[in-house]
C-alpha cells in the first residue's frame, strides 16, 4: 500500500494535496451547529448528481412522454420511486441547507475581508442553483411545471426592446414547448451541474486559501504557535471529518423522515397541481413557484404602480443618509444624481411597474454581491455587534419569511401591502447597512476564540 | 400564433374555471387504510367494472395491481380475461386502458375523460370521496347530472343505481350567491347511504393506492432506515467524542 502511494506521489501531489486540504488544514476549534451546512450542501449535491444519473436513464425529455415516464419511474422501475423521491426531496433540502449556510455567513460576518471572493463565488453558486432548480422543475411536465416556466420565461418580455425576442430565444418557440423541454433537460443534466461542480471546487479552493471564519469572527491565523499552526485551529481531518459524519447522519435522518413519510410535504415539495399533466388550455387556479423561489416571486408581484412612489421615498432616504455621511462634495453630487435618475425612472411612467418588478427581483439577488462592502462594522460576528444590527437582522429575517409565505398566496388585498412592506425591509436591510453598522455600538472582540 | 393562442385561451376561460373544478364546496373527510386488502380489492372491482369503461389508468399495469392488492395471476386471468395483447392472447402485464376510445368519448361527452392514475394525488382523497357522493339531477346539463364539488362536470352519475337519485337544494343569499344546502332524495338506490359511503371509501382507498403504489412499502422501509441511521449515529457520535478528547 505504501509503495503504491509512493508510486502515485512521485507522479501526482497526492500527499501534499491531502495535507493541504485535510490533515494540515487548520479550522477554528469553535465551530457550532451552523457550520454543518457547508458539508451538508456537498452531501446533497452528491445525492442529486447520483440520483439524477439514474433518473436520466429512464426519463424521456419529450412532451408526449415526459409525464408518463416519471410515472413509469414511480411504478415500473425497480426502486425508481425511491430514486425519484430522493431527487425531489433533495432539491428542496438543497435550498434549505444553502439558505442556512448563507445565514451562517451573514450572522458571523464570513463575507468580510479577506473572504469577499469566497462569498461572491457562493452567491454565484446560489444563482446557478436557482437556474438548475427552475429548469429541473419543468422536466416532470406537470401543469405547474408548464405554467411556472411560462410565467417566469415571460418575465424576459418585460425587458424593453429585445425582451420578446430574448424570451423566444430562451424557449426556442413562441410558447413553452417540446423545444423548451429538450433544452431545459440539456441544461439541467449537463450544463448547470458542470458549472455547479466547478464553482463548488473554486469555493473550496478560496476557502482553504483564506481559512474558515468562526462564530467569534476572530482570525485564528493571527495567532500561531512556534510550528506555524494556529493556536485555535485543529486539523480538519480527523477532527472535523468525524464531527461532520455525526451531522451528516442527523441530516440523513431528517431527509429520510421527509422522503419516506411525507415526500410531498403537504404540497410544498411536490405540488398537487403538478400531478396533472401539462395542459396548454388549462391554467392552474394559482400559479406558484416552489417554496424556495417564493420570496423573490413575492418581490416581483409586490411591485405595482402604487408601490413606485414608496420606492422613490426609500431611494431618497438612502441618498440623504449617503450625502450626510460624506463631506466630499463630488460624492454628494454623485449620490444626489443617482437618486434623481432613479426617482425619474420610477415616477415618470417611462418604465412600467412590471419592468420594475423584474428589476427589483434581479436586484434582490445582485445586492448580495456587495454585502462585503455594505457592512462597515468594525466587528464581524453578531456576538460582538450592538442592538441596531440585531434589530435590522431580525426585521430582515421576518421580511424574508413573510415574503416567502406570501409568494404562495394569492396576490390580493392585504397580501400585496404586506409583500410591499417586506420588499422595503428586504432592500433597506442592505442599503442602510453602511450607516447602521457604523452607528451601532460594538463590543470588544477577544484575542482568541471562545469555547 | 401567439395572438391566436391568447384569443383561444380567453374564449375558453369560463370553461377552464369549470375544468379546474374549483367550487369551494366543503369536503368530507375519508379514512384511507391501505393495509386493508379487502377494501382495496373491492375498490379495484368497482374501478375496473365502472370507471375503466371510460377512464384509463394508463400508468398502471394489471399484474402489478393484482400483486399489490393480494390477487394471484390465476385470479386475475379468471376475473379479467378481457386483458389481451394485439393477438388476443391474455396479457397480465397490460396497462389499464379505457374500453372506450378517445374519439368515441369525445363524441359522447364532448371531452376526453382524464386519465385517473394519479388523480388522487392531484385532487386529494377527500375531494375524490366527496365528489363521488355529490352527484344530483339537473335537467339543464346535457347528461342530466351535475355535481356540487365539480359544477357542470361532463361525467354522469355512473353509480346512480347504487346511490339512487338526489336533488340538490341551493339557497341564494343577500348577495345573490348560491349556497349548497343539502340533498333531497328523489329515488332511493339499491344501497343504503352507509353501504354506498363504504363502497366509495373502498374506491377512494384504491385510487390512493393507484396514485402511488410505493405507499404500500415506503412507510415500513422508512422505519428501518431511521432505525439504522439512529444506530449508526450513536457510533458516529462516540467516535467523534473519542477523537475530540484532546481538544480544549
Amino acid at each position: 500500500m505504501q509503495k503504491l502511494i509512493n508510486w502515485i506521489d512521485e507522479r501526482f501531489p497526492l500527499i501534499e494535496t491531502f495535507e493541504y486540504h485535510m490533515s494540515k488544514y487548520y479550522a477554528p476549534k469553535n465551530f457550532n451547529f451552523w457550520y454543518y451546512f457547508g458539508v451538508l450542501s456537498i452531501v446533497v449535491l452528491v445525492i442529486q448528481i447520483i440520483t439524477g444519473i439514474f433518473l436520466t436513464m429512464h426519463y424521456k425529455p419529450d412532451t408526449g412522454l415526459a409525464f408518463a415516464s416519471v410515472e413509469y419511474i414511480m411504478r415500473d422501475v425497480e426502486w425508481g420511486w425511491l430514486i425519484r423521491y430522493m431527487h425531489s426531496t433533495g432539491a428542496s433540502l438543497f435550498f434549505v441547507v444553502v439558505y442556512l449556510h448563507m445565514y451562517r455567513g451573514v450572522i458571523y460576518g464570513s463575507y468580510r475581508k479577506p473572504r469577499e471572493l469566497l462569498w461572491i463565488i457562493g452567491v454565484i453558486i446560489f444563482i446557478a442553483l436557482m437556474a438548475e432548480a427552475f429548469m429541473g422543475y419543468l422536466l416532470p411536465w406537470g401543469n405547474m411545471s408548464y405554467w411556472g416556466a411560462q410565467v417566469i420565461i415571460s418575465l424576459f418580455d418585460a425587458i424593453p426592446g429585445i425582451g420578446p425576442v430574448l424570451a423566444e430565444w430562451v424557449r426556442g418557440d413562441f410558447v413553452v414547448s417540446d423545444a423548451t423541454l429538450n433544452r431545459f433537460f440539456a441544461f439541467h443534466v449537463i450544463a448547470l451541474p458542470l458549472v455547479l461542480i466547478v464553482l463548488v471546487f473554486l469555493h473550496l479552493v478560496a476557502l482553504h486559501a483564506v481559512g474558515s471564519n468562526n462564530p467569534d469572527g476572530v482570525e485564528i491565523k493571527k495567532n500561531k504557535d512556534e510550528n506555524g499552526i494556529p493556536r485555535d485551529g485543529i486539523a480538519f481531518h480527523p477532527y472535523y471529518t468525524v464531527k461532520d459524519i455525526v451531522g451528516v447522519v442527523v441530516f440523513l435522518m431528517v431527509f429520510s423522515a421527509i422522503m419516506f413519510f411525507a415526500p410531498e410535504m403537504g404540497g410544498l415539495f411536490l405540488e398537487h397541481d403538478n400531478f396533472n399533466p401539462a395542459n396548454i388550455l388549462q391554467t392552474p387556479p394559482e400559479i406558484v413557484p416552489l417554496w424556495y423561489f417564493t420570496p423573490y416571486y413575492s418581490i416581483l408581484r409586490a411591485t405595482t404602480a402604487s408601490f413606485l412612489p414608496i420606492l422613490t421615498g426609500a431611494v431618497f432616504l438612502v441618498a440623504l443618509l449617503a450625502i450626510l455621511d460624506t463631506r466630499d462634495m463630488k460624492k454628494r453630487m454623485v449620490f444626489a444624481g443617482i437618486a434623481v435618475v432613479l426617482a425619474f425612472g420610477l415616477l415618470s411612467g417611462l418604465i412600467e411597474a412590471k419592468v420594475w418588478g423584474v428589476i427589483l427581483m434581479g436586484a434582490s439577488l445582485v445586492v448580495l454581491f456587495f454585502l462585503s462592502w455594505l457592512d462597515q462594522s468594525p466587528v464581524k460576528s453578531i456576538r460582538y455587534r450592538g442592538w441596531i444590527y440585531k434589530l435590522a437582522l431580525a426585521l430582515f429575517i421576518v421580511a424574508f419569511i413573510l415574503l416567502g409565505y406570501l409568494g404562495m398566496k394569492p396576490a390580493s388585498g392585504i397580501n400585496v401591502i404586506l409583500a410591499q412592506a417586506g420588499t422595503v425591509v428586504y432592500f433597506l436591510f442592505f442599503f442602510l447597512m453602511p450607516f447602521y453598522t457604523k452607528w451601532d455600538k460594538t463590543k470588544p472582540v477577544p484575542e482568541r476564540v471562545t469555547s | 400564433m401567439k395572438k391566436l393562442l391568447i384569443t383561444v385561451m380567453l374564449a375558453l376561460a369560463p370553461a377552464m374555471v369549470y375544468a379546474a373544478g374549483g367550487s369551494g364546496a366543503k369536503l368530507d373527510h375519508v379514512k384511507v387504510d391501505l393495509s386493508d386488502q379487502a377494501s382495496l380489492q373491492n375498490g379495484a372491482k368497482i374501478f375496473v367494472n365502472y370507471c375503466l369503461s371510460c377512464h384509463s389508468a394508463s400508468y398502471m399495469r394489471y399484474n402489478r395491481m393484482a400483486k399489490d392488492i393480494g390477487l394471484t395471476e390465476e385470479q386475475l386471468a379468471e376475473h379479467m380475461g378481457f386483458i389481451t395483447d394485439d393477438k388476443g392472447k391474455f396479457k397480465s402485464g397490460a396497462l389499464m386502458k379505457a374500453t372506450i376510445g378517445a374519439d368515441e368519448a369525445k363524441a359522447a361527452f364532448n371531452t376526453v375523460p382524464p386519465d385517473l392514475s394519479v388523480i388522487s394525488r392531484a385532487r386529494g382523497a377527500d375531494w375524490f370521496y366527496t365528489y363521488m357522493r355529490s352527484f344530483y339531477i339537473d335537467e339543464k346539463t346535457p347528461s342530466g347530472w351535475n355535481n356540487v364539488v365539480f359544477p357542470n362536470v361532463s361525467m354522469p352519475h355512473v353509480l346512480w343505481s347504487w346511490q339512487g337519485t338526489n336533488r340538490a337544494v341551493f339557497k341564494t343569499d343577500d348577495h345573490g350567491v348560491k349556497h349548497f344546502e343539502g340533498f333531497e332524495v328523489v329515488k332511493p338506490g339499491s344501497m343504503t347511504d352507509k353501504e354506498f359511503d363504504k363502497s366509495m371509501q373502498d374506491l377512494t382507498a384504491f385510487m390512493v393506492y393507484m396514485g402511488e403504489p410505493a405507499r404500500l412499502v415506503r412507510f415500513q422501509l422508512g422505519v428501518y432506515v431511521l432505525i439504522f441511521l439512529a444506530f449508526f449515529g450513536v457510533f458516529a457520535y462516540l467516535l467523534k467524542k473519542n477523537y475530540w478528547k484532546d481538544v480544549h
